[in-house]
């Protein structure tokens, strides 16, 4: 009867003399064992070679796709700048093969359509937001969340659709209005998602000494969550100007478009057809007219300079941002 | 402006109150508004969802006589005829799809690697590269430029997910069309027998539109995938280094599968900003009624038929758009929903971590 196990005699059965043994070889060649020529950084080993190509290749794509990202805003500057000027932003569109003109009642219409849109939105934003900060995870909040990234991805052509629907076929004719609350349903998402972050920020402490002190909820929401999350507010709020300002889609046959001012006889008249930067670039990029497609150009080159201008605003606003 | 802590704020605005009003209980008027404001709360945020349904309820109901008229068989005609009150989508569908599809391959492929890019730190090593050549890597002003580079190129790209489409659309008009039309035409000479080249380019045509779709939709997905890159915990990567995985087997091995989640909810999104994506289509697809592979043909996708059909269609023509528009509405509401859905699943489970 041998031993089951056949005993080796350079590997002693004693942990303590294996680990005795372990640091003397460690004292004598540290790196014993460590193949360096598998190790080096060496471009015939194929796991190196692939590391390596591969980081090319990454570096080589992203700058393939920051070619045309820049060459939009340097097509911009170039062909937009060059009809830049002051009248571009006192004249009316000039009518096919009329030299000059500008585009101020689109810039106007512009203004009051997104204006039109930030007052309906703004107390109904911010207040849904109020809300869904203080009620957490009931079913309500759950919905409407969800209700809210859902529409953040909504087709804009479809806000259009509905605008027509609900107010244009309603009220019997194309007008600011329409457009104001066809913009509407686009920045509502932003600004509800935005405002419930900001809110449900503001520390906890500061809400619960207001409670503590006994104010009402609606004193807790006015004098400390809603004032100290202002920064977070207004970045959320001018994210969906900047967005509102530049759609297209939902103003084509809402607002449709005028190459006349909008007031008249000193009376400002929001039940009519309304001029907008973004729809002037469409209908004058599909002109055969040279003067038209520059007109186009700088029309282009002045909104995205407005989106771009009101999104930095929305961003030092939130370097504001108190957090917890 | 002073920037004064909100929390000073509230002391000083604290110290003009007079004790004797804060030491009594609300007054019912007090109560009253109380109410009243949180009932508000409640309706407004019910009118999101509520929302939701107004917008299907409207165009839906705005439909209801051409889905008589035309039944199920709109979805799969592919005759638009209104001489002949005939009308059927499925080019539209078509188009959008195969559109959206190939934008969102290019769109993925292309943001994806941007977002290791960011993610990883290559444009940092690469400026700090460049600074050790001159010896200024340490230095207190200079050997910040790697980490302000890195954001500066991150707000940039998301930046640039604010330029509104119609500036795409009219760069694509003017820039894109006239810049590829000789290769494609080339191509189509060259290798006309091949389906994808099998017409010739001669304006506007689903290859210009897929090309500024895919600019369009790459900030998102290029923000969303490096969101999920950076949120992987820093743990997995050691770990994976301290096995002795090289970097791109750390990448592919851990981060991207760890990442994989938000990721692929990032392009869900995309490829619903896609589907209802507007006037850079309607300006660059061509406007034409064509059911085709060809990536030089013009075509036609669902949102653009919209924007050009709307405001000259008679009141004969709407309900059928407004079925149009519902079709459309039932695709990017599905596409919307699971994308939320997985992000939502992606952030509770990296929550979970």
């Amino acid at each position: 009867m041998s031993d089951p196990i056949p005993s080796k005699p350079d590997v002693p059965s004693d942990a303590e003399t294996l680990l005795h043994r372990a640091e003397a070889e460690a004292e004598k060649d540290p790196f014993a064992g460590v193949d360096f020529q598998q190790l080096e950084l060496n471009l015939y080993k194929p796991r190196t070679l692939f590391s390596i190509v591969l980081s090319w290749v990454v570096s080589g794509m992203t700058l393939l796709a920051l070619i045309p990202l820049f060459a939009v805003l340097w097509m911009l500057i170039w062909r937009g700048g060059q009809k830049l000027g002051l009248a571009l932003f006192t004249q009316l569109p000039p009518a096919p093969l009329e030299q000059g003109g500008g585009f101020g009642n689109a810039i106007v219409g512009t203004l009051i359509m997104v204006g039109i849109a930030t007052l309906i939105t703004v107390p109904l934003g911010v207040l849904t937001g109020v809300y869904l900060a203080q009620a957490g995870s009931s079913k309500l909040a759950g919905a409407v969340r969800f209700s809210a990234k859902v529409l953040t991805g909504f087709p804009s052509i479809l806000a259009g659709v509905f605008a027509y629907g609900a107010i244009v076929l309603a009220t019997g004719g194309y007008s600011a209005i329409a457009g104001g609350i066809a913009l509407s349903i686009l920045m509502l998402p932003t600004i509800v998602l935005t405002s419930e972050n900001a809110i449900a920020m503001v520390p906890a402490r500061m809400k619960e000494a207001s409670i503590g002190l006994g104010a009402t909820t609606t004193q807790t929401a006015w004098m400390v969550l809603i004032p100290t999350a202002m920064p977070g507010i207004l970045t959320g709020v001018m994210l969906a100007i900047a967005r509102a300002a530049g759609e297209t889609a939902p103003l084509l046959f809402t607002a449709l478009f005028s190459n006349y001012w909008l007031f008249s006889n000193g009376r400002i008249d929001l039940m009519q057809p309304t001029a907008s930067l973004a729809v002037l670039i469409y209908n004058f990029s599909g002109m055969p007219f040279k003067n038209q497609v520059e007109l186009a150009w700088a029309a282009a080159l002045v909104l995205v300079a407005l989106v771009l201008i009101v999104n930095l605003i929305g961003q030092s606003f939130s370097r504001q941002q108190v957090t917890q | 402006m002073a920037s004064v802590s909100p929390t000073t704020r509230v002391r000083e605005e604290v110290a003009t109150w007079n004790p004797a009003q804060i030491w009594q209980p609300p007054s019912s008027a007090q109560r009253w508004i109380d109410l009243v404001f949180r009932r508000l709360c409640v309706g407004f945020a019910a009118l999101t969802v509520v929302l939701i349904a107004l917008l299907v309820f409207e165009i839906g109901v705005k439909a209801i006589p051409a889905f008589r008229e035309y039944g199920l068989g709109f979805l799969y005609r592919a005759t638009w005829d209104p001489n002949k009150a005939q009308y059927g989508i499925l080019p539209e569908i078509w188009g959008t799809l195969y559109t959206s599809l190939l934008a969102l391959f290019f769109g993925s492929a292309f943001g994806i690697a941007a977002a290791v890019f960011l993610s990883e730190g290559y444009l940092g090593e690469i400026v700090f590269k460049i600074l050790k050549r001159f010896d200024l890597h340490f230095h207190p002003f200079w050997g910040k430029l790697p980490d302000r580079f890195e954001v500066l190129l991150k707000n940039l790209i998301e930046l640039l997910a604010a330029v509104p489409s119609v500036v795409y659309g009219l760069w694509g008009l003017f820039v894109v069309i006239p810049l590829i039309r000789p290769v494609c035409n080339w191509l189509h000479a060259q290798f006309g027998w091949f389906p994808l080249f099998s017409t010739d380019l001669s304006g506007p045509g689903i290859l210009p539109a897929v090309f500024v779709l895919s600019i369009m939709i790459l900030p998102t997905i290029t923000a969303i995938s490096r969101n999920s890159l950076v949120s992987v915990p820093p743990k997995l990567r050691m770990a994976a280094y301290g096995l002795g995985a090289t970097r791109w087997e750390t990448i592919l091995g851990v981060l991207l599968p760890t990442a994989s989640r938000g990721i692929f909810g990032g392009i869900v999104l995309a490829f619903g900003r896609a589907l209802g994506e507007t006037m850079a289509l309607a300006m660059l697809v061509g406007n034409a009624n064509r059911l085709t592979v060809s990536l030089f043909s013009p075509a036609n996708t669902l949102a653009a038929l919209l924007a050009n059909s709307f405001p000259e269609a008679g009141a004969k023509e709407i309900p059928v758009l407004m079925y149009a528009a519902l079709v459309l509405l039932a695709i990017t509401l599905v596409v919307n929903m699971f994308g939320a859905l997985v992000l939502e699943r992606a952030a509770a489970k990296s929550e979970a971590k």
